[in-house]
């Protein structure tokens, strides 16, 4: 047991490591790589917090994409949610003592839970049943669905059909802030669950999971409409001008 | 017309969208550019030998320069959104006119090249080696983009294919790769001033005719005056305007408006072009010298304001990007903005009150709007979010009795390119410009249908091109389609003033 332990110890040091930093590379390249010209996506914001109020928009409604495929939206919505649900739900193992608005969230979790597996049933049939979408879908963004679906049945099916003892897994994961390396419940269900979470973490910062990051630095969604009032210049374009 | 070896596209009541058919437009490529027209703009004359090292090292430089596109090759998460919203997918079924699957011509490359995943699992994400088979591929469909932006309307992420094309032009460009008509046309600019190579005496004798024909006709004395120093406003206007219906109403309009404003204007002969070619190759450098040439005429003439004609793309590079590329503006008026555009101007007038007009003059047509693209969706008029959409419709409702709007879906930010944008507009491209126009002329048809519309509106020398040269294809007339200062010239009350008479005396006196 020792070496399972020991192995699911060391996977998520790496896929932690993976994640963190692999993340603040991508985000300081994007933020490094300067934009020369104004190009939001008219009509846009002409301030700064109108700006923001745009990517909240975007962020939290998935506004464009609204306005672009109701049935994508529906189910992308329904997705992501849910993720964002799940992913609250599961703070409780990583944060002691458990914040209240945690424990108040916890059954909403579970309800997360299974919109985020119908969200990803929907889009992934899409996949299959649209032609267009067939068409520019590779191998890679079926598995992705399959691990994020992956995920979320594991998740669930421990929840209700298979139990693990969620304490162990608590002191597992609180142990390795400490690197102290806690016995985790040999459980299979459990097994496959982390490995495929870990396998998520490591992907995320070379897939198109960057969407997440990238979303903040998209320039038509995060320029502010003020071309003539104020002078944009890029530096190396700048440089052409002596 | 008889030469044409395709088939029209039936129109139909709304959008359709076709089934996919791989490969039904891969034979569309505009012609390529010679020698003669790569080297003024600063690229090799013909395909270099090391075409594919170059190719990805100008790629890795324009992935640093950019950050549109780096984010964009990254954050594609193939949902679809934007696989019906491109006109050349809904006019050809072609799934690389798919924005997404436009976009993954150069995604591919990218992740083989720039990508650990694509480095290690190429099958695996769908990354591929830049072979000839996919230079051709982007020389096709990259060409088979206007730019438009429609895509980035409806993409979680504004992904805008445009940044794409405009990138994957400027790579084949750096390699010896380019296309004719563009490149061909900046030359001219750089040459001679303007796209359609129209040196000064003929830009002088046009602007004589039309001030015979304005006096002619009204009555009144409205100079079109070019190169005269010391003039309050510079007009910077498509060439088109110079030269052909019905853009040189529009011209002849703009005069009306200015002689009732008691502004004097002038037109240069320098800077005789508002549209630049530069943004649809994807070439700062070269945007930035078509762009300064605006500013050279603003300083030799002693110009207090800038104010440019109809024509959409050349009013994105004006509104967004001229501070950028030419500015500061600094030694102009700072009480108006730079630049400005006729609508802005016409319509503050209006407001203003200094404007009379006989809207019956108009009775004779029934109006609908086409928002140029360019115009829609990246650059704006006025003060508000959307007056790109309000001013012009304003100017419309101000000078015609009769205007209707096409389908909700087909105009303002979701407007439908007239399918002649971003370079496209050249013969060679011509099954391309009549399938992509489709969009646009199945709504435009259900609005004479059921309207009883017979004439559309457009503010761009490009769809105004496009559209007279298209419509006789679906059964319409190339003259339904009018410049806005059309309507504006023909409903206009000139007031005269005494050398009116004076001149009109001295005709009588003659006879
Ligand atoms: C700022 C946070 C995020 C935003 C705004 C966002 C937004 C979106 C949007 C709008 C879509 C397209 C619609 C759809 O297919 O669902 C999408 C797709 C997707 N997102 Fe996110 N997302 C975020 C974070 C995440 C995270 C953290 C994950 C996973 C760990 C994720 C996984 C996915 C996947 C796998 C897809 C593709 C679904 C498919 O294949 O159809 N997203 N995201
Ligand atoms: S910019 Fe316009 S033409 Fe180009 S892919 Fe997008 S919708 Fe199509
Ligand atoms: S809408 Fe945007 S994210 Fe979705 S497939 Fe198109 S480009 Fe990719």
């Amino acid at each position: 047991m020792a070496f399972l332990t020991n192995f699911y110890a060391f996977l998520f040091y790496f896929a932690a490591f993976v994640l963190l930093a692999g993340l603040t590379r991508k985000i300081i390249q994007y933020a490094i790589t300067p934009a020369p010209l104004k190009i939001p996506t008219t009509p846009a914001p002409t301030t700064r917090w109108g700006v923001v109020l745009r990517m909240v928009r975007e962020v939290v409604l998935f506004e464009s994409l609204f306005r672009g495929n109701k049935w994508t939206w529906i189910f992308g919505w329904t997705f992501h949610f849910g993720l964002f649900l799940v992913t609250l739900r599961h703070l409780r193992y990583f944060i002691e003592p458990v914040p209240y608005v945690i424990q108040l969230i916890q059954p909403f979790g579970i309800y997360g839970g299974i919109a985020m597996v119908i969200g990803l049933a929907g889009l992934w049939s899409r996949r299959f049943l649209v032609d267009r979408i067939r068409y520019i879908s590779a191998y890679s963004d079926h598995l992705m669905l399959a691990l994020l679906l992956g995920i979320g049945c594991t998740g669930l099916l421990m929840k209700f059909f298979f139990h693990v003892d969620v304490v162990e897994i608590k002191t597992f994961f609180q142990g390795l802030y400490r690197y102290e390396i806690q016995p985790l419940p040999a459980d299979p269900l459990l097994m496959l669950h982390l490995l495929l979470v870990a396998v998520l973490m490591i992907i995320f910062p070379f897939s198109k999971l960057l969407h997440a990051p990238g979303l903040f630095f998209s320039p038509t969604r995060n320029q502010v409409d003020n071309p003539r009032e104020q002078r944009h210049i890029a530096s190396w374009a700048k440089k052409l001008e002596h | 017309m008889a030469k044409d070896t395709f088939a029209v596209p039936e129109l139909t009541p709304y959008i359709e969208v076709p089934k996919i058919q791989p490969g039904a437009m891969a034979h569309s490529a505009p012609f390529k550019a010679k020698e003669e027209f790569q080297t003024p703009l600063g690229y090799p004359g013909e395909r270099v030998e090391d075409w594919q090292k170059k190719a990805i090292a100008k790629m890795g430089e324009l992935l640093g320069k950019y950050r549109s596109l780096r984010v964009y090759l990254d954050a594609c998460v193939k949902c679809g959104a934007c696989t019906d919203k491109c006109h050349y997918f809904l006019g050809t079924g072609d799934p690389k006119n798919m924005p997404v699957g436009r976009q993954d011509l150069m995604r591919k490359v990218y992740r083989r090249y720039f990508t650990l995943a694509g480095k290690l699992f190429p099958k695996l994400v769908g990354a591929v080696d830049l072979t000839e088979e996919v230079l051709n591929d982007w020389y096709s469909y990259y060409h088979q983009c206007s730019q438009c932006r429609r895509c980035s309307v409806f993409c979680p992420y504004g992904i805008d294919t445009a940044e794409i094309s405009m990138a994957a032009r400027e790579i084949m460009d750096s390699i010896g790769v380019g296309q004719k008509y563009c490149n061909e046309i900046i030359g001219k600019v750089y040459k001679v001033g303007n796209n359609l190579g129209l040196p000064g005496p003929a830009l002088r004798d046009t602007l004589q005719g039309i001030e015979e024909d304005v006096y002619e006709s009204t009555g009144v004395r409205v100079r079109y005056p070019i190169d005269e120093v010391g003039a309050e406003i510079l007009l910077v206007t498509p060439s088109a305007d110079f030269f052909a219906e019905p853009h040189i109403d529009g011209l002849i309009g703009y005069g009306k408006v200015f002689h009732e404003a008691g502004v004097s204007w002038t037109l240069s002969s320098y800077a005789s072009e508002a549209a630049n070619f530069g943004m649809f190759i994807g070439s700062y450098e070269n945007m930035r010298r078509i762009a300064l040439r605006i500013r050279e005429a603003a300083i030799q003439l002693k110009v207090k304001r800038i104010i440019f004609g109809e024509c959409g793309h050349a009013w994105r590079v004006a509104y967004s990007f001229l501070n950028t590329l030419a500015g500061p503006w600094d030694f102009l008026d700072p009480r108006y903005p730079v630049p400005q555009h006729i609508c802005e101007f016409t319509y503050d007038l209006i407001q203003q009150g200094k404007l009379k007009f006989d809207k019956s003059e108009n009775d004779d047509k029934v109006i609908t709007f086409h928002d140029s693209c360019n115009v829609a969706r990246a650059s704006r008029m006025g003060d508000m979010p959307g007056g790109q959409f309000e001013i012009p419709r304003a100017i419309i409702r101000a000078t015609c009795n009769h205007f209707y709007d096409m389908d909700e879906e087909t105009i303002r930010d979701r407007t439908f390119c007239c399918g002649g944008g971003g370079g496209l507009l050249t013969d060679d491209l011509m099954e391309l410009r009549v399938k992509g126009a489709k969009p646009r002329m199945d709504a435009l048809n259900n609005v004479m249908q059921e309207k009883g519309v017979t004439h559309m509106v457009a503010i761009c020398a490009i769809c105004k091109t496009q559209f007279s040269k298209v419509m006789p294809y679906y059964g319409m007339e190339m003259d339904q389609v009018l410049s806005l200062h059309q309507l504006v010239s023909n409903a206009i009350v000139l007031t005269r003033r005494t050398d009116d008479e004076e001149m009109q005396d001295d005709l009588d006196d003659a006879d």
